[in-house]
């Protein structure tokens, strides 16, 4: 790869997602996705830069939980609605838990955070649930 | 990032390149947009829609004017390509503003200021390049704009500033509209005389601006990795920002401390790091932590919390373990008379024989009986070796010590632990929302990790969930209770039952005692203990069967079942201790007439020497130790029976957990190629972690050591090797053999249960022990108090031998009766008072909780516009004549006002405005200018609704709630 000559190289998703820093991450996919420029997860040097930056440890809690919310935020509609609530559970859990314990898991979760009552979440309410969350900066960070 | 946009378009302007400059800056902008639009979509969005709307609105330049002082952006009137581009800055001091609306005008302000300042250095170099053509003109228009700042020269920059930006404004829209090049120029002159103007008083404002300017670029350039953007836009920020910096920096005179501040970032960059690896450290100190979790992960807090409360024992033990052998045992082993020396230290030579045979050994005979590990083997010197160390005075200590030390100890944790969020009381607002985003930890990089990781995760979510359906159950309060109160009626009939069987069994094996040994049968012998263990078998079990009867919630059932088989058990251990003692009074009389019997040995043996050889000085009797006559000391025997119940409380747990559920699990799984039925769904399957049993099994078990630490030192540290292994094996076992609980429940935050349990067999081992220390005489010839009438003794003789005099008459004033009564009743009076107070503040702190609650609530209705749970706006709805439009519309009007007068930030960035907000912008804009109405009132006020919702009340004349703000646009 010549990179001094053409310096807008993109590694695509399943190049960058093999890291070991992310290998384990149930939500690599979503991560490289979201950092990139084309949202299909060909990152290039400045995403990945943009990546790691975010989720260094010294970066602040505002603007982890934006890019956590795009993260968790899986068709990009700018909402986290109860599908995309659907898809982290099963991924956390390696779907070992019922539908109906999955359904009740992503109600009660809307119904905890969804402060505008229409039963999806959207940034604030997420901002709102996430700047309270006692391990949300411990937990949100990858160390390189 | 908007001021180099800026400075741009008036470079280009000044250059008369205007076609060029407008396609670089417009392309530039696009790019911007773009890369902004991706980051921030949503709050863009919502912002770009108000600003559009409001462009909409604002009909006339001269109300565009007047609304300067808003927290509007400033708008251009020019439709198109160049209203893009100029919203980047707006939008961005928008957002700022919103963040902190008393700031919002400075923010607004800034980029305008920015503008000024930036043309100062174009100016410079252009200016000589302007052309000749339109010097005339330009001169007209600075002098103009000259008169005019002479007039506002005491500060009254805003003015002046408005006056510029009118002018810059203007330029641009005319550049960017692509009017004629010729008045391109004129304005862009006219802009550049503004400038010349600016250049008059360029000595203290606007140094003192360009330094503000600086430190702004500064903190911007300190907080830029803080924003939400691509990295390309904020290296362009940067390297933006670091030229402006550097070009006037060196004219401010600025620029110093940069090492320190270099010096700084590295320091906190180091320290963040030390303080990292000091967790780690600290982390990877904490012994069997990966073991527990793992544990955790896979079967859930509550059986974690079992092993949690083993290690938090072992570390009692531990300290125990560490008074116990430095002060008593190791001092008498280096600096006491050697073993064989003395008839204490010595095994009588009828045992001899047998001492080394392993089943005497076992039953901590022979050669163990005469060991450091009893009480017997001590000697009462009073003092020991070249140190004078007080032995006898040291083991009194350390027994009393160590019950005051676990005391303390057990006390601070429950103290700790209820601090620490209570019990089950848990500030969990959002329990399922953390779960989900929070609990996948970012760093793991481990595959085994990872694993763990996950089962942990879903171990937890079945834990919520397990407390969500309880919460969630309605149920039959009557019939659950007449449940409850049955299957209480049933266990107390069964304890009761349990405790008449030990009673009676106890009763006849008293009536065995007296009979000869030789014609009961073994079943006669051990009767006691068999009914013990039998019971032990049997009833745990049973309460378990009657416990679901009632329902409870399993952590709550849990405790139930401690508590339960806690009262069966201290039956069995008060048996035991009666038994005990029932011993030890018959070995006191046997040692009366041992003792009576060496003294007359003893006078027989002076008389005879007197009387043979007739002389005065009597030479003491020299016979081996190991023939001479001794009691029956009845402080080892204690000790011996202590040592052989923990012993054979070891072998039941670990054999039970071999064989009940090692080899079960063995058998289920290979059995079940070759049977008849599913043996792992069905009957035998794999056993569960037994979390009571084993806590309790734990907790009695810690009850036999302080009991028994007294009379035999070495019994902690046969406690501490049990601890030890039995974490390995246990942790090993439930791993290998045991399956996660049907309802995987969660543990109660702090384990205070188990702790209040232990607390109480301690104070009740500690009642025994404290008895036969102040009552009981001990033996005459083994031990370290032998000699004295009893043990406390050898404090006294300290305090008479070893203190000042008047420390000793300071102790008997200390033991005053007088003195003792009024401490007592302070000390009650203390405890009434802090009781008081603390239950003051907990309901205080309940009533805070509540009140939080309903704030919470309230909030949410609020939001929760249509279907609000106010009873009364329900009520007046219902009350309407028909559900009209105007009035549905007018509700949700005056909802969303009333929304928006609490938190108009959050409403303008919320990023959903697109799709359901877009009549809430529209309402804000609208509500924000109804102080000073500007649109055209294009009809008559339409008919109102019927006037119930005190929204309506509110409504402006102007039509429905949601296309006002459109209307002007007709």
């Amino acid at each position: 790869m010549d990179y001094t000559n053409n310096p807008d190289v993109k590694l695509p998703l399943a190049l960058i997602i093999n890291m070991p820093e992310l290998k384990e991450n149930p939500f690599r996919n979503r991560i490289v996705e979201s950092f990139s420029e084309d949202g299909l997860g060909n990152i290039s040097f400045n995403d990945f830069v943009d990546m790691f930056s975010v989720l260094s440890e010294t970066a602040p809690r505002e603007l982890k939980a934006i890019y956590a919310f795009k993260i968790y935020d899986f068709n990009t509609d700018n909402f986290i609605c109860k599908e995309d609530l659907e898809k982290t559970l099963n991924k956390l859990t390696r779907e070992e838990l019922t539908p109906e314990e999955v359904n009740l898991v992503c109600e009660k979760a809307i119904e905890e955070a969804d402060m505008d009552g229409d039963n999806k979440l959207c940034f604030t309410d997420f901002e709102n649930m996430i700047s309270r969350a006692p391990d949300f900066l411990s937990t949100f960070h990858i160390r390189i | 990032m908007p001021k180099k946009k800026s400075d741009i378009i008036i470079k280009m302007e000044d250059v008369g390149m205007e076609i060029d400059g407008s396609v670089a800056s417009e392309s530039e902008g696009e790019s911007r947009r773009e890369g902004f639009a991706c980051f921030f979509e949503p709050v863009l969005t919502g912002i770009c829609v108000s600003v559009v709307l409001y462009l909409v609105v604002v009909p006339s330049e001269d109300s565009r004017r007047t609304s300067r002082g808003n927290l509007k952006p400033k708008p251009s009137p020019a439709p198109g390509r160049n209203n893009q581009i100029k919203r980047t800055p707006t939008n961005r001091s928008h957002r700022r503003s919103n963040e902190d609306d008393s700031e919002g005008y400075e923010e607004e302000e800034a980029p305008r200021k920015t503008k000024v300042n930036k043309k100062k250095p174009p100016k410079t170099q252009d200016s000589d390049e302007e052309s000749e053509v339109d010097q005339s003109k330009r001169t007209k228009n600075g002098r103009r704009v000259n008169k005019q700042q002479k007039e506002d020269q005491n500060n009254k920059d805003k003015a002046r500033e408005d006056m510029k930006g009118k002018g810059k404004d203007k330029a641009k829209v005319i550049e960017n509209g692509k009017e004629s090049k010729k008045r391109n120029k004129d304005t862009s002159s006219s802009s550049s005389s503004s400038e010349d103007s600016g250049e008059d008083s360029m000595s203290e404002g606007e140094m003192t601006r360009l330094k503000e300017e600086v430190e702004e670029k500064k903190k911007l350039i300190s907080t830029l990795r803080n924003k939400p953007w691509r990295m390309r836009r904020r290296l362009e920020c940067l390297k933006d920002a670091q030229q402006f910096v550097e070009k006037f920096e060196g004219a401010l005179g600025k620029g110093k401390g940069r090492k320190l501040y270099a010096f700084k970032v590295m320091m906190t960059k180091k320290w963040i790091k030390f303080n990292r690896d000091f967790e780690n450290f600290k982390t990877a100190c904490i012994p069997w932590e990966r073991k527990i979790k793992e544990v955790e992960s896979h079967f859930g807090s509550s059986v974690a919390s079992y092993f949690l409360f083993l290690r938090w024992m072992y570390g009692m033990n531990l300290v125990l373990f560490g008074f116990v052998f430095g002060l008593v045992v190791i001092p008498e082993v280096l600096m006491g008379l050697p073993y064989g020396s003395i008839p204490r230290k010595t095994v009588p030579r009828d045992e001899q024989a047998k001492a080394m045979d392993f089943s005497v050994l076992f039953e901590f005979g022979g050669y163990c009986k005469y060991s450091f590990l009893f009480y017997g083997y001590y000697n009462n010197q009073r003092t020991i070796g070249l140190l004078q160390f007080r032995l006898p005075l040291s083991y009194l200590l350390v027994g009393v010590g160590s019950f005051g030390y676990s005391l303390m100890v057990v006390i601070r944790t429950m103290a700790k632990n209820s601090n620490e969020g209570g019990d089950g009381a848990e500030e969990g607002d959002f329990t399922f929302a953390w779960k989900m985003f929070t609990s996948w930890d970012y760093l793991i990089g481990n595959s085994e990790t990872a694993d763990n990781k996950f089962a942990s995760i879903t171990t937890s979510f079945k834990e919520s969930i397990v407390d969500e359906q309880e919460n969630q159950k309605d149920e039959n309060i009557h019939l659950r209770r007449f449940l409850r109160v049955l299957a209480n009626l049933l266990i107390l009939c069964s304890l009761g039952g349990s405790g008449y069987l030990i009673y009676y069994v106890v009763k006849r094996s008293q009536t065995y005692a007296n009979m000869d040994e030789d014609e009961l049968s073994w079943f006669e012998k051990n009767e006691v203990e068999f009914v013990m263990s039998l019971l032990g078998l049997v009833c745990p079990p049973l309460f378990e069967t009657i416990a679901e009867l009632e329902e409870y919630h399993p952590r709550i059932a849990l405790k139930w079942q401690l508590g339960r088989i806690f009262a069966l058990f201290l039956g069995n251990l008060y048996t035991f201790l009666f038994a005990l003692f029932d011993e030890v009074n018959a070995k006191l009389e046997r040692e009366e007439t041992i003792k009576n019997a060496t003294i007359w040995a003893m006078k027989e043996h002076y008389s005879n020497f007197s009387e043979l050889n007739n002389s005065t000085a009597i030479t003491p009797l020299s016979i081996n130790p190991a023939d001479v006559m001794r009691g029956p000391c009845w402080e080892t025997a204690v000790g011996i029976e202590f040592m052989k119940l923990t012993v054979s409380d070891i072998q039941v747990t670990y054999l039970t957990i071999l064989f009940g559920d090692f080899l079960r699990a063995l058998a289920v799984r290979f059995l079940n190629y070759c049977w008849c039925w599913d043996l792992e769904a069905g009957f035998p399957s794999y056993a569960e972690f037994d979390i009571s049993g084993n806590v309790l099994g734990l907790i009695f078990n810690q009850g036999m050591i302080w009991m028994g630490a007294f009379y035999a030192p070495g019994l902690v540290g046969l406690n501490v090797l049990r601890l030890l292994t039995s974490m390995y094996f246990q942790c090993w076992a439930v791993m290998t053999c045991n399956v996660p609980h049907e309802r995987v429940f969660k543990a109660s935050k702090s384990n205070n249960f188990y702790m209040g349990l232990l607390l109480l067999i301690l104070f009740l081992s500690m009642l025994p022990v404290v008895y036969t220390i102040m009552t009981l005489p001990p033996s005459f010839d083994c031990g370290p108090f032998s000699g004295k009438q009893k043990m406390y003794d050898v404090i006294i003789e300290t305090i008479d031998k070893d203190l000042p005099a008047f420390l000793g008459t300071l102790f008997t004033y200390a033991a005053n009766p007088g003195l003792i009564i009024p401490a007592v009743l302070l000390m009650v009076l203390a405890i009434y008072y802090l009781n008081s107070v603390s239950k003051a503040y907990k309901h205080a702190n309940n009533e805070l909780r509540k009140k939080m609650q309903m704030q919470r609530d309230e909030e949410k209705n609020r939001r929760n516009n249509k279907d609000s749970t106010n009873q009364v706006m329900k009520d007046l709805e219902d009350l309407l004549p028909k559900k009209s439009p105007i009035s549905a519309s007018a509700k949700e009007n005056a909802e969303v006002r009333s929304e928006l007068g609490d938190k108009p930030s959050k409403v303008s960035q919320k990023p959903g405005a697109v799709a359901t907000g877009r009549g809430v912008n529209l309402q804000r804009d609208v509500s924000l200018a109804m102080a000073n109405p500007r649109m055209a009132v294009t009809r008559p006020p339409g008919p109102r609704g019927p006037s119930a919702l005190p929204g309506n009340t509110l409504q402006v004349p102007g039509g429905r709630g949601r296309g006002r703000g459109q209307n002007p646009r007709r």
